[in-house]
């Protein structure tokens, strides 16, 4: 079990902190993850909580989750990912998931 | 309680979808309000201790919404984490929902089941989460709740929720469900492979199946895995509590006690459906829906 944050940003689209409502995809399972998005104010950054119950992966990580939030440069969001062993490839799906149902919540 | 937004384009039935899909498809559209959703972040505090993974919801989703117009509430395990168990949490958001049932009278408790039952990794908890689970599945009924179970997943209903699917009103089961205490698995370790081959599909879902609890009457519905279906179904189910009381308890267990009479001498489901009246039991397990359901209730006791 190993636990990181990562933080990205700020980024210069900051609208206005609303009241947007949270959302998650994806189920904790062998080789998934899931995926809860919020808005929190961050200075305009994004920033990673994960939890991962598969040791020595750093740098993957950090590697698939910067690539993310340098395409997406979602402002004052806070990702939190719990994680059951999931590849990059997975990790990048559910990712993408995300920030799709993230851009039409109201 | 947060309102939830989900995208379910392409999905026809339960068999395959994840808990949150599955209430957002039984109850009508976007009318669910989650009660202690993820980002409350209320998950297990057992399993970080064992260096396990955790869930934000700890594998169940609850809340309240509408179907068919009616105000339910309504619960779904998530067959991905961990088999869908019931942990302490878990437990306690299950009985937390039946006790407020039991002061709101909703028109129905809808559980959306899917589990082996107790979560091994907090197994005391878990035990004492299936009675309290119990407790006040009875507390609601006995205010005139409906409650019915939903047995339509992948890891069927088993272990101590298998008992609490048969203490709701009706339990609903489609051909892919399952309905049992002991898995397969469990009867073979424990009892060899002589007693029940759990690689035996045929034969799993003959003794533990959608068909044969509905045959006899373990679900009292059973239907197509399609969302229409099943809405339909539990509609009409509302306003139509089952009597909780001696008599009825009393008139069930003599019921039993004739079953067990009357199909003392079968070793196998396949003689059962040939002493119910089947003509034709091996055919059973390879009919469609509509084809089984005729058959089903022109022999099938109804208590």
């Amino acid at each position: 079990m190993e636990t990181f944050q990562f933080n990205f940003g700020p980024w210069s689209n900051q609208s206005k902190l609303g009241s947007k409502n949270p959302i998650i995809v994806g189920v904790v399972g062998s080789g998934n993850l899931e995926v809860l998005v919020e808005e929190v104010d961050l200075k305009g950054r994004t920033q990673f909580s994960l939890e991962t119950s598969i040791d020595g992966f750093e740098q993957t990580w950090q590697a698939v989750l910067s690539d993310f939030a340098e395409q997406k440069r979602f402002a004052n969001t806070l990702i939190t990912i719990n994680d059951g062993g999931a590849t990059p490839a997975v990790v990048q799906l559910r990712l993408a998931q995300a920030a799709q149902q993230w851009k039409e919540t109201p | 309680m947060e309102r939830n937004t989900m995208r379910l384009e392409n999905i026809s039935g339960l068999y395959e979808s994840s808990a949150r899909e599955r209430i957002s498809l039984i109850l009508d559209t976007a009318s669910f309000q989650e009660i202690l959703p993820p980002s409350r972040r209320i998950s297990s505090p057992h399993l970080k201790t064992l260096g396990m993974p955790i869930a934000f919801d700890d594998g169940i989703v609850i809340g309240e919404g509408l179907l068919e117009g009616g105000k339910v509430f309504c619960a779904a395990q998530e067959p991905g984490f961990m088999g869908g168990s019931v942990g302490e949490v878990h437990g306690a958001k299950l009985t937390g929902l039946l006790e407020r049932a039991a002061i709101e009278k909703p028109a129905a408790v809808i559980l959306i089941l899917d589990t082996g039952g107790v979560r091994l990794h907090e197994a005391n908890a878990g035990l004492i989460a299936i009675s309290e689970i119990q407790r006040a599945l009875f507390k609601a009924r006995s205010m005139g709740v409906v409650v019915i179970a939903i047995s339509a997943g992948s890891n069927g209903i088993y272990g101590g929720i298998g008992i609490v699917a048969r203490c709701c009103d009706y339990v609903l089961i489609t051909e892919q469900g399952r309905l049992s205490v002991s898995g397969p698995e469990v009867i073979e370790s424990q009892k060899g492979v002589e007693e029940f081959d759990a690689r035996d599909k045929a034969l799993v879902w003959r003794t533990m199946g959608g068909k044969h609890r509905y045959l006899q009457n373990e679900a009292q519905a059973y239907t197509k895995d399609s969302i229409e279906n099943i809405r339909a179904t539990i509609a009409a189910y509302f306003g139509k509590p089952v009597p909780l009381s001696l008599e009825e308890l009393l008139r069930q267990h003599k019921s039993l006690g004739q079953r067990l009479e009357k199909f003392r001498d079968c070793t196998d489901a396949l003689d059962i459906w040939a002493k119910m009246g089947i003509q034709n039991p091996d055919q059973i397990p390879g009919l469609d829906d509509e084809s089984f359901i005729a058959i089903a209730n022109r022999v099938r006791d109804h208590d």
